[in-house]
């Protein structure tokens, strides 16, 4: 599988096409998608508004692998992902795409710069090259002086950004944020917006940002808003 | 390397679980090692106390083939048994030409030495008591070839007894029964007259039976006394691997005609006994290590429960279902290489202290401390027994964290 291009025309975008996906809950089965088709382009974020349970981040999970649709397709690069198998999948998770969540789900038993540096690390990159990568990235989002400070001794806004130096240490093309603000003051949630702006357009990402800040997903450069499984503009 | 280090650092991190999981197999592990090296400690001295007295096969009477004695007879749908007399049959006591066995003995590859021995009874008088013994009759040199003899003599001298044709070696109990020290003088009473004999040493073999039971005469001496000058002796034989005892035992038999015991067959009853002892060591002790595998088990199942957010970003960063399961086997692996060393620490340094403990057994073997085996392989089981608990324990809360789902654990976590 080569999601860089190969003889592909080079296009970046991320893409899915008429995406459903049911979850079956006490027996019953519950359509979360009804056929969903968005892009996100390179250089540009893409926001997903919608209420609670509208299916937004089930169709993120969808759009990062993490997940298998009931049918639909999703264009990495113009390659069809949705079939690969486990190996390739875990191949581009640790390649092609990173993820910032809402409770930026650091892991707490190492530091921030041991954090930023695991996807590094699992892609086979060399520890000081790894280090240093890591370091910079840090230092790129302010975090210059705690890269040896324990996880769980950073505050909520600088979790956040140790989770998104962690998402963009492989350089993916893909950025994926479930409402990485979500569980931040708005001074912080600013903060985090302008830097993945800043993020999808130095390091041409694609950045799908499911949010329910109407004001963040306003400042987006392609909005959809979701409902009942399906999207609505 | 990662996986190894994401497990080192997930048990570090939890330290009082992991401590408590540990001291299990630590536990067991020393419990294991020490109580394999008691039981068994004291089976190898009991072996080596036999092998040294009575030697690894003892070759005797001339092989007597029972086939034919007893005959089923169907006589009008009625079963009768025959029983043939034996009167016609040849019985020969003992070994019937020792010469030349013993030259055939003395030649084969695997046997370190060969003792015939002429064995009869009869009655020690020092005038004032009087004791019945087990008479055995040796050429000093073979014998001491084929036993511990020269070792176990405790008082006096083999030199002694070498230089007199008239010396007596006497077990440790008939000495102290008797009252008798090295010179006296005693009357050997029975068989084809009296002898006076001198004590020219004391031996203690460790085994009671043998202790207060047996003597030691010259070949010449003892045959003269019992009146037998050819012939009707049998073998003590020692051989370079004891443990092949009874496969050579079975080859002299075939090929001699006469009837070769091993030591295994000759010693079975208290083999058995410290067999059995051994193995209710054995699984007794495994129960800690299956109650410290089961600890385990609730430790990783929890741990796994603690952890599926972990594993969900890391499933989502790019590690693969086995990078998930091995991060919690290398836990298990570290725990158990741990535990295995430092349990084999402890168990080595028990098996130490019991070793100096003041014990005086005289019975089955004698020893004034307890009897301790240092073996590897006591060293080796625990930690095979230790691996298949822990292997267990951490292989099922290892695979059920590489079924994590990554996206059903995000979205309830939200």
């Amino acid at each position: 599988m080569d999601l860089n291009g190969g003889n592909h025309p080079v296009s970046d975008s991320l893409r899915v096409e008429n995406l459903c996906h049911s979850f079956v809950d006490a027996g019953t089965s519950v359509d979360v998608l009804k056929g969903v088709s968005l892009e996100a382009r390179s250089s540009e974020i893409t926001s997903i508004a919608g209420p609670s349970g509208c299916g937004k981040s089930t169709l993120l999970y969808l759009m990062g692998l993490l997940d298998r649709p009931c049918s639909g397709k999703i264009f990495m690069n113009d390659v069809e992902v949705q079939d690969l198998n486990d190996i390739d999948r875990t191949r581009a998770r640790n390649e092609s795409i990173g993820f910032v969540f809402q409770f930026h789900f650091l892991i707490k038993e190492l530091t921030a710069l041991e954090n930023v540096r695991l996807p590094l690390l699992k892609s086979g990159t060399d520890r000081s090259t790894a280090d240093e990568k890591s370091i910079g990235l840090l230092n790129d989002l302010g975090l210059k002086n705690k890269s040896h400070r324990p996880a769980y001794k950073l505050s909520g806004g600088e979790q956040q950004r140790v989770a998104i130096a962690r998402s963009l240490a492989n350089s993916p093309k893909y950025l994926l944020a479930d409402e990485p603000t979500g569980n931040l003051d708005s001074k912080n949630s600013d903060g985090v917006f302008e830097l993945l702006l800043q993020m999808a357009q130095s390091l041409n990402l694609s950045v799908v940002l499911v949010t329910h800040n109407e004001k963040l997903a306003g400042r987006a450069d392609r909005r959809f808003i979701m409902k009942d499984g399906l999207i609505l503009a | 390397m990662l996986c190894l280090e994401l497990a080192w650092r997930f048990i570090i991190a939890r330290k009082r679980p992991m401590l408590l999981s540990l001291s299990g197999i630590v536990f067991g592990v020393a419990f294991f090692v020490l109580t394999q090296a008691q039981t068994s400690g004291f089976e190898q001295f009991f072996i080596r106390t036999i092998l040294g007295t009575n030697g690894a096969i003892r070759i005797s009477d001339q092989f007597q083939d029972n086939v034919g004695t007893v005959e089923k007879v169907d006589q009008d749908g009625k079963v009768e048994f025959l029983f043939h007399s034996r009167e016609d049959s040849l019985y020969r006591e003992g070994v019937d030409q020792p010469a030349l066995i013993y030259e055939a003995l003395k030649d084969y590859p695997e046997i370190m030495g060969v003792s015939e021995i002429i064995e009869g009874n009869g009655v020690l008088n020092t005038g004032s008591r009087k004791s019945s013994i087990e008479i055995k009759g040796i050429r000093w040199v073979d014998h001491a070839q084929a036993s511990d003899l020269i070792s176990q003599i405790i008082d006096g001298s083999i030199d002694e007894f070498a230089a007199d044709q008239m010396a007596v070696l006497l077990g440790s109990r008939i000495s102290q029964r008797l009252n008798l020290k090295v010179g006296d003088r005693v009357r050997l009473i029975g068989g084809t007259g009296n002898l006076h004999l001198r004590v020219s040493g004391i031996f203690e073999t460790g085994v009671s039976q043998i202790d207060k039971n047996r003597i030691y005469l010259h070949m010449g001496t003892a045959r003269s006394f019992l009146g037998r000058f050819s012939g009707g002796s049998v073998f003590q034989v020692a051989l370079k691997n004891p443990n092949r005892a009874p496969a050579i035992a079975q080859q002299l038999q075939n090929v001699l005609n006469h009837r070769a015991v091993s030591w295994q067959e000759r010693e079975k009853v208290w083999l058995d006994v410290f067999k059995a002892l051994r193995v209710s060591s054995g699984i007794t002790v495994s129960c800690i290590l299956l109650l410290s595998g089961l600890g385990i088990f609730n430790v990783f199942a929890i741990l796994v429960i603690e952890k599926t957010r972990d594993i969900a970003i890391l499933r989502s960063i790019g590690f693969s279902p086995q990078d998930v399961s091995a991060i919690f086997l290398w836990q298990g692996a570290i725990l158990l290489s741990a535990g295995v060393f430092v349990g084999s620490l402890f168990g080595y340094a028990g098996t130490f202290l019991i070793s100096v403990i003041p014990l005086r057994i005289r019975g089955i073997f004698s020893t004034d401390n307890f009897v301790v085996n240092w073996d590897l392989d006591h060293y080796l089981m625990a930690a095979t027994i230790a691996l298949f608990f822990v292997s267990f324990a951490t292989w099922i809360p290892a695979r059920r964290a590489s079924k994590v789902e990554p996206a059903k654990i995000i979205r309830e976590t939200l």
